[in-house]
């Protein structure tokens, strides 16, 4: 636990095991919600220190946290543990299942936004120089600007499906706002090594807070911080929907769309459905859960999930492994028992059944996988139609073309394989599009300078109106 | 303190008390006819406490108040006290002297620096119908001191979080804050009681120690040893004497043994005896005591003039915790609701 940068060891200790495994890994302070409380009130102070410095350190700061990050022996903490790049992967990978090389795959995009702060703050502040965080008051385009900040600091209350997630937050503090991290259980790991990271590059070890806590001091965070990151599931986040202090990210439920116009050709297409729908062992939010088409259902959910049937789990360390474990063997449990539930159901059809040797539920190492798994549904009303699931999963419908943006629901991405005008029309206007990749583009790919889920500046810092007189 | 022999004599006077058709309870003359022995006559000491079957805590919901009134009490007007949190009927305890006998040997174990003598008290917290709000009156006029009542009523609060009415269970708590901040600046205040969460709800919003408060009598929830940490080293700024306790309408009231830091934080309770008696049993096998340093769930016994209540099973479970120099006899520590670790239950809602 870090309390504006000092590390606390708390009497309350959660024991971190390995998936199937009784070795305790590691020993994790717990906060109380009155600790957190107690902490916020000096987060003005926190801001003070990380304000003291310049955007273009802050800036440097991160590309330098970004090469310990990836290759750096950081500590663990003050009793002296220290953590090469090696222990990070091998230790993520035990307690939350994430294969190494997928852990390696997140450790490059977590370097990637460190490395290129510059260049995301510029797509974030569309090219206003970042400096005027620094002061408030700036140009931009020959108008003078001035930009207040709406936080003290930045809550997050994160997830543990993958490391990737702490991007999103990283660059609060190359814009000046300390960060209040609420770590997922299995996930301490990542968001404590990249604020080591920041703190041996230079940056105020104030400016973070990681309170490993509960139900009631994730409440603390979002009651009390300015601005929070919420991810969750509807269960977690429905109360703070009409918050606008929240930023809510839930289930992606992220889509490929396949134009009327493209259809016919769908077999050039299946690599990008793939990916879209396994990469990173499909466990984020921009991993496709639905595919919408307008003919060829069923032959392309069966090709899918043929392609995807090779993918099986192996042994953590393996470098060709692709599927991630389930650190928790109830969920997987509960998973399987839904998707066989609604087949039986009706109305869907699991395609993968057939092409793979057994039941989709399968151990590796003690460790519980489930196997890629495609569902053909007959309609977009079937339970499984729009659903997202933590493992590649995916449900293939066909839709009447006028319907295929109306049916959508939210979806945090789209990928619309389709030159039609028209239809991409209908989807820049829809309220249900975060994301819009036009073309051949998996839901997967990222690209840092574009907003993701919200823009961070425009979260963290609200414009206000600035007159000066002539010569003030 | 008391001694193992002194223990045996108290538990068969009581144990006469109750059984005899001189001074008896109307409830015990009757169980007794129908139990196949005569506990008046066949108790010789502690050991025999097996031989009465766990105490039923329905009957303090349904039996009428004149089955529980004692021979030598008949005629004279009772106090009816309630117990906390629990929402439809609640039980319902008499009794006449024993709070303010309980609350007056316990006077005993405060310290006159931190609980100043003549000095005004506010308690912040459940009142109503329950022994504790006329217990701690009596306990602050006992001291020479008068004191404030700022009202919680949990049943209210638990009903709020049931039906998921959060914002209004938050309203609430702010409501019961302001009050307490209200007399905490105006008033000169010394001594407070008040529930673990209150405590660190009124702490948010001033300095304990800067409000000129010397001591807090704290109890009503489970307070594990982070939580005593932290109320101890930063809500009360390790400057003002924290007193936690373990008591019900029930029981009385069990004090801690002192030097929390020490334990790490650990708190232990001591029953009132000979008035009370906490035992650690086990679960499955509940004549049977656990080892010392292991849970077990709590059993209670009342052993005074007015109320006798045999092994009842709280709903709280505890370490058993071996003697120590202030109280020779088992403890209970780090006291939480029975299945804690199985199951998720709200119970930090004051």
């Amino acid at each position: 636990m870090l309390r504006h940068g000092a590390e606390y060891e708390s009497l309350d200790q959660n024991e971190l095991r390995g998936i199937g495994s009784d070795e305790v890994l590691a020993r994790i302070s717990q906060s109380n919600g009155g600790m957190i409380k107690r902490d916020l009130r000096r987060a003005e102070d926190a801001a003070a220190a990380l304000r003291a410095l310049s955007s273009a350190r802050l800036i440097e700061i991160c590309k330098d946290a970004g090469e310990l990050f990836l290759n750096g022996e950081l500590p663990l903490n003050q009793q002296g543990d220290t953590q090469t790049a090696d222990d990070y992967v091998a230790t993520l990978s035990k307690t939350s299942g994430l294969p190494h090389v997928l852990v390696r795959k997140n450790m490059r995009k977590i370097w990637t936004v460190l490395d290129g702060m510059g260049g995301i703050l510029r797509g974030l502040m569309r090219g206003m120089d970042p400096a005027v965080v620094e002061t408030g008051f700036g140009e931009h385009c020959d108008i003078p600007v001035y930009y207040a900040p709406t936080a003290s600091a930045l809550g997050v209350v994160l997830p543990s499906n993958s490391p990737g997630v702490n991007s999103i937050w990283i660059p609060s503090l190359a814009l000046g706002v300390p960060v209040v991290l609420k770590p997922g259980r299995e996930e301490p790991w990542t968001p404590l090594r990249i604020m080591q990271a920041l703190i041996a590059a230079g940056c105020p070890r104030e400016a973070f807070s990681f309170y490993p806590t509960d139900h009631e001091g994730s409440a603390v965070i979002l009651d009390r911080c300015g601005r929070v990151l919420l991810f969750g599931d509807e269960a977690v986040t429905k109360a703070w929907s009409n918050d606008e202090r929240v930023q809510i990210h839930g289930p992606g439920r992220s889509k490929v769309i396949v134009g009327p116009d493209v259809v016919d050709d769908w077999k050039t297409y299946l690599p990008v459905l793939a990916a879209s729908v396994a990469d990173n062992g499909g466990r984020s939010c921009i991993n496709a859960s639905s595919i919408f088409v307008t003919s060829h259902g069923r032959e392309i959910a069966d090709a899918l999930a043929e392609e995807l049937a090779t993918r099986e789990p192996r042994p953590a360390d393996d470098d060709q492994a692709v599927l991630s474990a389930f650190a928790n063997r109830k969920f997987a449990e509960f998973i399987d028992a839904k998707i066989d539930e609604d087949v039986a159901a009706g109305g869907a059809e699991d395609l993968s059944r057939a092409r793979r040797d057994g039941p989709r539920q399968r151990d590796v190492d003690g460790a519980p996988y489930l196997l890629p798994t495609v569902v053909h549904c007959d309609s977009v009303e079937h339970p499984l139609a729009r659903t997202e699931f933590l493992f590649p999963f995916t449900s293939v419908v066909e839709v009447p073309p006028d319907r295929l943006v109306a049916d959508m629901g939210p979806s945090l991405v789209v990928t619309a394989i389709t030159r039609d005008a028209k239809l991409i029309d209908e989807l820049k206007r829809s309220d249900h599009v975060d994301r819009l990749n036009l073309g051949p583009v998996p839901t997967s790919h990222v690209e840092w300078d574009q907003p993701h889920e919200g823009n961070l500046f425009e979260f963290l810092y609200e414009r206000r109106a600035i007159q000066r007189a002539a010569d003030w | 303190m008391t001694t193992a022999s002194e223990l045996d004599n108290h538990f068969r006077d009581i144990v006469r008390w109750h059984f005899s058709p001189d001074t008896g309870t109307p409830h015990w003359l009757e169980w007794a006819a129908q139990a196949g022995w005569n506990p008046a006559e066949e108790v010789t000491g502690i050991a025999d406490l097996t031989r009465f079957p766990h105490f039923d805590g329905e009957l303090l919901r349904t039996e009428p108040h004149e089955r529980w009134i004692p021979k030598a009490y008949a005629g004279r007007p009772f106090t009816i006290f309630e117990t906390g949190g629990t929402t439809g009927m609640p039980k319902q305890r008499i009794g006449w002297d024993d709070y303010k006998i309980d609350y007056e040997q316990f006077s005993d174990t405060l310290s006159d620096d931190e609980f100043p003598k003549g000095g005004y008290w506010l308690m912040v917290g459940p009142t109503g119908p329950r022994r504790l709000r006329l217990a701690i009156e009596h306990l602050a006029n006992h001291r020479g001191s008068s004191c404030y009542f700022v009202d919680l009523d949990p049943r209210w609060v638990k009903k709020l979080i049931k039906s998921k009415q959060f914002d209004q269970a938050k309203a609430y708590m702010t409501h019961v804050i302001e009050q307490a901040v209200s007399i905490l600046e105006k008033r000169q205040v010394s001594a407070l009681f008040t529930t673990p969460k209150l405590l660190e709800e009124l702490g948010d919003r001033l300095s304990i120690p800067e409000a000129g408060i010397k001591g807090v009598f704290c109890g009503g929830t489970t307070m594990d040893p982070q939580t005593t940490r932290f109320l101890c080293e930063e809500i009360l700024e390790g400057c003002v004497g924290f007193v936690p306790t373990y008591g019900n309408t029930l029981m009385g009231l069990a004090a801690h043994k002192p030097d929390l830091k020490a334990d790490n934080y650990s708190i232990t309770y001591y029953a009132p005896q000979p008035r009370a008696l906490l035992r650690c049993v086990d679960p499955e096998s509940t004549d049977t005591l656990v080892d010392v340093n292991s849970w077990g769930r709590v059993e209670l016994t009342t052993l005074t003039k007015e109320f006798f209540m045999p092994r009842f099973l709280e709903r709280d479970e505890a370490l058993r915790r071996a003697p120590c120099e202030q109280y020779p006899w088992d403890g209970v520590g780090e006291v939480r609701p029975f299945g804690q670790q199985a199951a998720k239950i709200v119970e930090g809602v004051y």
